[in-house]
């Protein structure tokens, strides 16, 4: 969402917090979701928004080393905090190696889930290196993709598991 | 001449697009901004079914940020939105349009559109449109005991009504032996893409051109509709679609937004952004599959079957929207499936009713008719006490039968399957699951009930008419295809580039694909039907092919040798036996250009190709799910999916292979989970993701999946066959003959979908069913 001045209610916040390492500063309505801030005001749009009310997992973000879900929590709420994208996940051309893995294994389809779900096992791989299927498909559960039926996201997820332990 | 490359047609190469998408790089409509740029909301009716008395505006044009408002009485000259497939002149009445006029007839009915700076003020603004409503009673169902009718000019609320059969459907039922009867209703879906809808329009004054981003699937045939629509010519609309998080048959077809935000940019001539909100779309995009099947079938004691009545009702909700009847039609069409059935009859009645109106979701009308039939031919089965693989063997098509006649028709176009080993998909099937083996050892001291279930089934896919590609090299060697087929998240960029890298033997990360701007191609059809590979895929390798031949005619005038003598492999052109003189492709495009092309051939590495070709092309297969039941909960829980499928030949088998997974786990998900519920009054109680339930990896069970090409298509050079709807097509049937088995004795009940634990426990615990 873009915020035309001219029209912002007088009734608004400064929030300043990191995303990606980077420091932003905006003045905003109270009511903005972290979704909407990081996308509309910030204009970094891999985050996204699948359902809005906290199922899909779309909009998962990194909020200070742990998953959340920005559509349901407000920008004010990032105030002072520090925000992980999937922009920061690849370095230039180099893909992460959970990135990697999803695109040998076909893990994406339609790719719109993808980030959701890319900073999702990123974070269980950090606490669970060596994950079995019934606790890859617990993990996953909250994010919803419509495209690929999970076999190949389950797939990617194991050989990323191996990727990233042969990196550490 | 070698023209194959390595990681063309048959290889499972990476995808193409994927590099953006894992990077959150992407360009989805609402990642777009243009400068100046204003947004849009919806106001949606509450009621389900009300006369409009008054539409009061004034509280709210004073609210902050807006800029205008929209209603009915604002569309200067405005038309109902037209039916894109079979526009039959019957069904004009019930279209939509763009704005409710003076009665609303489902939930979520367009009344008003609001123009505001942001899409927060503009939502803040839609409480503030006061509507003065008068509430007419509602009709929920088909049966409608009480018929108030939706439409004052109609009699009652059947939009359509027509029969389909072939044989002497009289003649079957007075030999029968046995008549097996089943009433059987699958739920409200619909294919809800993770991305929801959105556009973007804005006219350029400069240019007298309007463009919209946004739209896919049929980019070319909304242009022509929006054009006739705004009165303007088609030449002065440009679609452009972005990346689209998904499609599958609800996403790109022309709904009341894809005018009334094209409409507004005009008058406002400003960009309007307008992106749906999931509740929204839970009530806005089409709904699709709800249909109840009256069957009767006539066999010989052995299993043969003589004949099959049906009376299908079609749940249509509110309006007739862009695919007018088609979804029934379908239904009625493939019913018979690979069986040959000398006898048939259906008839169909498409019911009106105060829901969201209905169209296409993957698989439409099969989805539905096939678990019907393959329940049907379960329960005559366990009646005549005849294993369900042999009752199946005895009645498919066999493949010396192909081409073969079904006898029904649908688009107009006669149902003829074109190839196919049904009975060899079916074995497979039964093989790779080791059904008999293991429904034999059902573990009887188990507590959980186990049981397996089949369905088979035929695809139509690659639907014509026509689709084109257009092939450029331009000056440095660079390969671009163009398209009017759409890429909805199922590859289309990585399909299309294998074809032309295979002609051109090129690697095809070096090829660009266009498609879905209407400006690239003059004609397009688009991305459904299981179309985009057949058709967009064989235009693509014509094209190719041509491209291919001038290559060589330029080379060989720059060579200096007969064309018969010259080899084109890994990009470059040379002398068959001498390597040493290899022309890249970028040499033969300078040579090509109009300031050096001899001066008897035609300039340029350029060339359109339009295949057509009206026949469909027919996938098949056979599907087996083991299910388990939870005597506590009533529980259904899928633990194998296995799917045997002929889709002719694969272009990437990888790609393939995650259509038909993807497919099955929405199948799954119609099965068990899916489904817009209304109450008494109209109102949609499934209107949020915690209500209408998607699949997750949690419900997913294994799925092993083996793809033939015993049966490659004749109807295009490819041999291929649409991939995209052979995973959904049997899972329905496959899951509740899986539930019926596994319930023993009760199981004769199972006669809907979606299987919930409460309709289990139904089914066990009580005699009514
Ligand atoms: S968009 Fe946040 S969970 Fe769906
Ligand atoms: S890839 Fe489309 S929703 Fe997951």
């Amino acid at each position: 969402m873009v915020q035309d001045t001219k029209h912002t209610s007088n009734k608004t916040r400064l929030v300043k917090l990191t995303v990606n390492g980077v420091a932003y500063e905006r003045v905003v309505e109270p009511r903005l979701t972290l979704v909407d801030f990081i996308r509309g005001e910030l204009g970094i749009t891999g985050t996204h928004v699948g359902c809005e009310h906290g199922v899909c997992g779309a909009c998962t973000v990194i909020f200070d080393g742990y998953p959340v879900r920005s559509c349901i929590m407000l920008a004010v709420q990032a105030h002072s905090h520090s925000v992980q994208t999937v922009e920061s996940m690849s370095t230039g051309d180099q893909l992460h190696p959970i990135q990697q893995a999803f695109w040998e294994n076909f893990g994406l389809q339609c790719g719109f889930c993808t980030p959701g779900f890319l900073l999702t096992v990123q974070d269980l791989l950090s606490r669970n290196p060596d994950p079995t299927d019934t606790e890859i498909r617990e993990e996953l559960s909250g994010n919803i993709c419509r495209c690929t039926g999970y076999q190949s996201i389950i797939a990617a997820v194991k050989q990323a598991a191996i990727y990233m332990r042969k990196e550490e | 001449m070698k023209t194959e490359h390595t990681n063309g047609i048959g290889a499972s190469i990476k995808r193409l697009e994927d590099k953006r998408f894992l990077q959150g790089q992407g360009n989805y409509i609402d990642d777009m901004q243009l400068p100046d740029m204003l947004h849009a909301a919806v106001l949606r009716s509450p009621y389900a079914h009300a006369n409009i008395i008054d539409i009061e505006v004034s509280a709210a044009l004073e609210q902050p940020g807006i800029v205008t408002i929209l209603t009915f009485a604002d569309l200067i000259s405005v038309k109902p939105i037209p039916i894109r497939l079979n526009p039959y002149g019957s069904l004009e009445p019930f279209l939509q349009y763009p704005l409710a006029s003076n009665r609303v007839r489902y939930v979520g009915d367009p009344v008003a559109l609001i123009i505001a700076h942001s899409r927060y003020q503009a939502e803040d603004i839609l409480e503030h449109i006061l509507v003065q409503y008068d509430p007419l009673p509602v009709n929920i169902d088909t049966e409608q005991k009480v018929i108030n009718p939706l439409y004052n000019e109609a009699k009652n609320n059947v939009a359509s009504n027509f029969v389909m059969q072939k044989g002497d459907i009289a003649a079957a039922f007075e030999q029968a032996e046995h008549i097996t009867k089943l009433r059987f209703t699958s739920g409200r879906h619909s294919g809800v893409p993770l991305e929801t809808r959105g556009l973007i329009a804005h006219y350029d004054a400069t240019q007298e051109r309007l463009k919209v981003w946004g739209p896919t699937k049929v980019t070319h045939f909304n242009r022509g509709v929006l054009a006739r629509m705004l009165d303007m010519g088609e030449h002065q609309i440009q679609m452009i679609e972005p990346d689209v998080g998904g499609g599958f048959g609800v996403r790109g077809e022309f709904y009341p937004e894809d005018y009334l935000i094209p409409y507004a940019a005009l008058i406002l001539k400003r960009p309007i952004k307008w992106i749906e909100d999931r509740l929204e779309n839970l009530m806005a995009c089409n709904h699709s599959r709800e249909q109840v099947y009256e069957m009767e079938m006539a066999l010989k004691k052995d299993g043969a079957i003589l004949g099959i009545k049906v009376l299908l009702s079609n749940d249509q909700g509110g309006y007739i929207r862009t695919h007018g009847i088609i979804v029934p039609e379908l239904s009625a069409a493939i019913f018979p499936g690979p069986y040959h059935i000398p006898n048939y009859r259906c008839e169909v009645r498409s019911v009106l009713t105060n829901k969201t109106p209905a169209g296409t979701y993957r698989a439409p009308g099969r989805y539905e008719c096939n678990t019907s039939r393959e329940r049907l031919l379960d329960l005559a089965a366990s009646e005549l006490m005849i294993d369900p693989v042999k009752l199946r063997s005895m009645n498919l098509i066999q493949p010396e039968d192909m081409p073969y006649k079904v006898g029904t028709e649908s688009l107009g176009e006669d149902i003829v399957y074109d190839s196919g080993d049904y009975p060899y998909a079916l074995q497979e099937v039964v093989r790779l699951s080791k059904y008999e083996e293991n429904r034999i050892n059902h573990n009887p001291l188990s507590n959980k009930k186990t049981g397996y279930g089949i369905a088979c089934f035929v695809e139509k896919t690659g639907l014509g008419p026509f689709e084109g590609a257009r092939i450029e090299i331009d000056q440095t060697g660079r390969v671009t295809v163009s398209t009017g087929a759409a890429n909805v998240g199922q590859g289309l960029e990585t399909t299309l580039a294998q074809i032309a890298a295979s002609v051109l033997t090129v690697p095809p990360d070096s090829i660009r694909v266009l498609h879905g701007d209407t400006d690239l191609i003059p004609y397009g059809v688009g991305s459904f039907a299981s179309r985009a590979t057949v058709m967009a895929g064989s235009a693509v390798y014509y094209a190719a092919q041509q491209i291919h031949k001038k290559l060589l005619m330029i080379a060989a005038h720059i060579l200096k040798c007969p064309i018969d003598k010259l080899t084109i492999s890994d990009g470059g052109i040379y002398i068959s036996e001498n390597q040493d003189n290899r022309l890249t492709l970028a040499q033969v495009a300078q040579q090509s250009s109009p300031r050096n092309c001899p001066p008897d051939m035609e300039p340029g590495l350029d060339f359109t190709h339009y295949f057509r070709c009206n026949q469909m092309t027919f996938a098949h297969g056979a599907t087996i799910v083991k299910v388990e039941i939870d005597p506590e909960t009533c529980a259904v829980i899928p633990k194998h999916v296995w799917i045997v499928y002929d889709i002719g030949k694969a272009i990437n088998p990888q790609m393939v292979k995650g259509q038909v997974e993807g497919g099955a786990v929405q199948g799954l998900g119609g099965a068990l989970l899916e489904e817009f519920k209304y109450d008494s009054n109209g109102q949609l109680i499934s209107g949020s993701f915690v209500d209408y339930l998607l699949p997750t990896a949690t419900e997913t069970p294994i799925m092993e999946l083996k793809r033939l090409d015993r049966s490659p298509s004749i109807l295009n050079p490819l041999q291929v066959k649409g991939a995209g709807e052979c995973g959904i097509a049997g899972m329905g049937g496959a899951l509740a003959n899986a539930v019926a088995d596994a319930l023993g004795d009760s199981g004769k009940k199972v006669d809907m979908l979606p299987i919930t634990s409460e309709k289990v426990w139904r089914w066990l615990n009580t005699n009514a069913g």
